[in-house]
C-alpha cells in the first residue's frame, strides 16, 4: 500500500475506525435496542446454564457414553453449512461480475463471520474440559495434525474466520479512509474464501465419514450432501436479513441479489433432495447391517422412534420449500411473504436434517447394536440459544457496521 | 464519504453536543452487561475453586520430568485424600521391553456370569452410582455373529440354552482410530500394546468415542463417586486412579496389574476359565499356544482396527 501518504500510521488509525464503527453499530432506534437486549438476556441465559454444565459436570446434559455428541454438535455442524453457505452471494459476484451483487457481497462475508463465531462456541460446550482450550493451540499444546480430522477442522474454521475477517475489515476501513479499496488487498482473497468455503464443510463432513465404526455416516456422499444442503441454508438466511433490511433500512438495491439467490437454492434445494433420495435408494435397496441407523431415523427401531417425527418434518419442510422455490410467481414483488416463508421452511429443514438428523442416528444403534435414545435436556437447549442468541448480535452489529457502505454502493 | 478526511482530532461523529451523555449511557448499559455476564457464570468460581494452578498448568504426560512427574503424582495422591478420604499410591508402571499384551476369551466356556464386569468396576474405581465397567457381555442367539440380535441387558438364570456370550471391552487395538482421531494426542498406544489416555491432557472432545467401533470408551459426565472403603488404593496415573470430570477413560488391561506379573482383574474374577491374557511375544505362554492350534477370530475384522483381542470356540 504504497498510496498512503503516512500522515497517521493503520496501528493508531485502524483501533479508531473499531471504535467509531462500535460507536456507531450501537446507535440505533427503540427497535433496536429492544432486539438487543433481548439477544443479550437470551445469550446470559445460556452463559449461565454452561457455567452450571461445566460446574458439576456434563451429567445434566441428555448425551451418554452411546450418544456422545448431541444438539451442540449439531447445529455446530449445521452453522460449518451456513457459514459456507454465505459463499454463494461471493461466487455470483466475483467470479461471474454480477454488479448488482457485488455492492451487498458483505452481508455473506458478515454471515459467515457471525457464524464461525457460533461455531466456535459450539464446540467449547461441548467440551468436557474447557479449560483444557489450550492443548488444542498449535505451539503450546499438542496438535495431532495432520491424522485428526478435528485438527483439520480447528484449522480451516479459523482459517476462514481471519479471512473474512480481513475483507470486511479491509473494505470497511477503507470507506472509513474515504479511500477506493485497492483489489490487490481483496480480490485474492475473495477468490481464496471460495475455495476456503468448500473446504469447511468438506472437512466438516470427513470428521464424520472417516469412522468406519459407525455406517451411517460412513458414505462418500456426505461431503456433497453437506454442501448441497449449505447452498441452500445460507443463500435462505441471507434472503430473509434482505428482506427484513428493505423493510427496516435505507439501503437499495437489494432486488437483485435476492432474486439472484432464489435462483440458487431453486437449484441447490432440488439437488440436495436428489442426493438425500439416491442416498435413501441405497440404504433401503440393498438393505443389510448398514440400514439400521437409516430406519431408525424415518421409521424407528424396535419401537423407538424418537427421532421419526423430526425427520418427516424435516422432509415436509424441504419438499414443501422445493415446491414454493419451483413456483415462478414466488419473485413477484406482492408475494415476498411467501419467499420469507419458503426460506423458512427451508433454513428449519436443513437444520433439522443437517443436525439431529445426521449426528444421532450416526450414534443409534450403537457400534455393539444397542439402541439408547437421545432428547436434547433443558440445559442444552438453553446453552444453545444463548449461543444463537450471540451469533445473532454479531451477526447484527457486523450489519450495522456495514450498513453506511451499503446505503451508498460503490461508484 | 466526505467525515473520514478530516484529521482525525476532530471527532467526526454526528451528534456532537449528545455525544458524553450518549457515552455515559451506553457505558452504563455495558457496565451492567458486563456484571449480568459475571453473574451468569458465577458457577465457574465452583469449579474453578476444584482446580488447582498447577493442574490447569500441568503439560502432558510425555512430556513430564522425572521430577514433574513425581510432583504431579504426589499432588494426585494428595486430592484422592482429600476428596474421597483415601490413602492410594499411584505409581507410573512402564511397558516392561519384549512384552506385547493379548487376550483372548473362549466363548464356548463363556456363560455370561458377569463376575468380570463386576470385577472390573471396582479394581478401576469407577463411580458406584452409574455402575460404569469396561466391559460389557452381549447375550447371543446361537447360530449368529450378528450382535443387531444380541442384547446387553438379559436377566435371568445363565447361561440359557439357546443362547452364547459375547464378552466385548477394549481391544487394544494395533490399527486403533480411537488414538488417530484424538486431536491433542490424549491417548496413545505403548509399546506393550496398550492403549491409553491421559486424563490430565484429555480435553473431553469425545471424539474417541465416536472413533471407536467396539463401544470401549467411557467419558466422565460427572466426578466418580466412590466410598473412601471402597477405593482401590493400588493405582497408576495411566490406568485406575480415579478420573476427573469430563474426561474419557477406557480399559487398560489393568496396567497396573499385568506390569506388576498380575492377571487383569476380570481374568481372575472369572468362575469359569474363559479368559486367557498373557505376552504373545513369549513363546512358552499359553496365549500363544491357543492362537496357534484353536480357530480364533476378532471382531469387526473388516474394520481394519487389527484388535489384540481374540474369540475362539472350542
Ligand atoms: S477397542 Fe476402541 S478404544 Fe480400544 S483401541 Fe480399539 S478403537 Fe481404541
Ligand atoms: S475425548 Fe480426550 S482422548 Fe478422546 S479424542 Fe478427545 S481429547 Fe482425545
Amino acid at each position: 500500500m504504497s498510496s498512503i501518504p503516512v500522515k497517521e500510521s493503520h496501528l493508531t488509525r485502524y483501533p479508531k475506525f473499531l471504535g467509531r464503527s462500535l460507536w456507531l453499530a450501537t446507535e440505533g432506534s427503540f427497535g433496536f435496542y429492544a432486539w438487543m437486549t433481548m439477544l443479550t438476556a437470551l445469550f446470559l441465559v445460556g452463559a449461565n446454564a454452561w457455567a452450571h454444565q461445566v460446574a458439576g459436570g456434563m451429567i445434566s446434559t441428555n448425551m451418554t457414553d452411546h450418544v456422545s455428541w448431541g444438539l451442540y454438535i449439531a447445529n455446530f455442524t449445521f452453522m460449518v453449512g451456513l457459514a459456507a453457505g454465505g459463499v454463494m452471494m461471493v461466487i455470483p459476484a466475483y467470479l461471474y461480475h454480477d454488479r448488482k451483487m457485488h455492492d451487498v457481497v458483505i452481508i455473506g462475508e458478515l454471515l459467515a463471520i457471525a457464524a464461525i463465531v457460533m461455531c466456535l462456541f459450539f464446540v467449547l460446550a461441548d467440551l468436557g474440559r474447557p479449560d483444557r482450550f489450550w492443548h488444542l493451540i498449535p505451539g503450546i499444546g499438542k496438535f495431532n495434525f495432520p491424522i485428526s480430522m478435528l485438527t483439520w477442522d480447528v484449522i480451516v474454521l479459523n482459517g476462514y474466520l481471519v479471512l473474512n475477517l480481513h475483507i470486511c475489515g479491509y473494505l470497511l476501513y477503507m470507506r472509513f479512509l474515504g479511500r477506493k479499496p485497492n483489489p490487490v488487498w481483496y480480490v485474492p482473497f475473495v477468490m481464496l474464501s471460495i475455495v476456503w468455503a468448500i473446504s469447511i464443510h468438506t472437512v466438516t463432513a470427513f470428521l464424520y465419514c472417516g469412522l468406519g465404526g459407525r455406517p451411517f455416516w460412513n458414505s462418500a456422499l456426505l461431503a456433497p450432501r453437506f454442501l448441497a444442503s449449505a447452498f441452500v441454508s445460507g443463500p435462505a438466511f441471507i434472503i430473509v436479513a434482505m428482506l427484513l433490511m428493505k423493510r427496516l433500512t435505507k439501503v437499495r438495491g437489494l432486488d437483485a441479489p435476492i432474486s439472484t439467490l432464489t435462483g440458487i437454492i431453486r437449484v441447490t434445494i432440488l439437488i440436495n433432495l436428489l442426493m438425500v433420495a439416491s442416498e435413501l435408494f441405497t440404504e433401503f435397496y440393498t438393505g443389510g447391517a448398514h440400514v439400521s441407523a437409516a430406519k431408525y431415523l424415518f421409521f424407528g427401531l424396535h419401537g423407538h422412534t424418537a427421532l421419526v417425527p423430526w425427520t418427516w418434518t424435516a422432509i415436509g419442510l424441504n419438499v414443501v420449500a422445493a415446491l414454493l422455490f419451483l413456483w415462478p410467481g414466488i419473485l413477484a414483488t406482492r408475494h415476498r411473504w411467501m419467499l420469507a416463508a419458503a426460506c423458512a421452511m427451508a433454513f428449519v429443514g436443513t437444520w433439522i436434517e443437517k443436525g439431529m438428523g445426521l449426528i444421532i442416528p450416526g450414534f443409534i444403534p450403537s457400534t455393539l447394536h444397542e439402541i439408547v435414545e437421545y432428547a436434547p435436556s433443558q440445559l442444552e437447549w438453553k446453552v444453545t440459544v444463548g449461543i444463537w442468541a450471540l451469533g445473532l448480535m454479531v451477526f447484527t452489529v457486523a450489519l450495522k457496521t456495514a450498513l453506511p457502505s451499503l446505503n451508498q454502493p460503490a461508484e | 464519504m466526505t467525515h473520514t478526511e478530516d484529521p482525525p482530532r476532530q471527532p467526526s461523529l454526528p451528534i456532537v453536543e449528545n455525544l458524553s451523555r450518549r457515552a455515559a449511557v451506553k457505558g452504563g448499559f455495558a457496565t451492567l452487561g458486563a456484571a449480568a455476564f459475571v453473574a451468569a457464570i458465577s458457577p465457574l468460581r465452583h469449579a474453578a475453586k476444584n482446580s488447582s494452578a498447577a493442574e490447569f498448568m500441568q503439560q502432558h504426560y510425555k512430556e513430564l520430568s522425572p521430577e514433574g512427574k513425581a510432583a504431579v503424582i504426589a499432588r494426585l495422591e494428595s486430592e484422592a485424600k482429600e476428596n474421597y478420604g483415601a490413602e492410594v499410591t499411584i505409581a507410573d508402571d512402564r511397558p516392561i521391553p519384549g512384552t506385547k499384551f493379548v487376550y483372548a476369551i473362549n466363548l464356548s466356556v463363556c456363560n455370561g456370569n458377569g463376575k468380570c464386569v463386576e470385577a472390573c468396576h471396582k479394581e478401576n474405581n469407577h463411580d458406584r452410582s452409574t455402575n460404569q465397567s469396561y466391559i460389557r457381555v452381549i447375550e447371543m442367539p446361537k447360530g449368529t455373529m450378528d450382535m443387531e440380535q444380541g442384547t446387553t441387558t438379559y436377566t435371568g438364570a445363565v447361561p440359557k440354552d439357546d443362547k452364547f456370550y459375547l464378552p466385548v471391552q477394549c481391544q487394544q487395538c494395533d490399527e486403533p482410530p480411537c488414538v488417530d482421531v484424538c486431536p491433542v494426542k490424549a491417548t496413545w498406544k505403548e509399546e506393550d500394546g496398550i492403549v491409553v489416555v491421559d486424563y490430565n491432557w484429555c480435553i473431553g472432545c469425545r471424539y474417541c468415542e465416536a472413533a471407536c467401533p467396539y463401544h470401549a470408551r467411557r467419558f466422565n459426565w460427572k466426578q466418580p463417586e466412590v466410598p473412601a472403603e471402597q477405593v482401590n488404593p493400588d493405582q497408576s496415573y495411566l490406568s485406575n486412579r480415579i478420573r476427573p470430570a469430563g474426561v474419557v477413560e477406557k480399559c487398560t488391561y489393568c496396567l497396573h496389574r499385568t506390569r506388576r506379573g498380575k492377571l487383569p482383574a476380570c481374568l481372575e474374577a472369572c468362575p469359569t476359565g474363559a479368559r486367557v491374557f498373557g505376552n504373545i511375544l513369549d513363546p512358552q505362554s499359553s496365549i500363544r499356544w491357543i492362537l496357534e492350534n484353536k480357530r480364533v477370530y476378532i471382531l469387526k475384522e473388516e474394520l481394519g482396527t487389527k484388535p489384540a483381542f481374540f474369540y475362539y470356540f472350542d
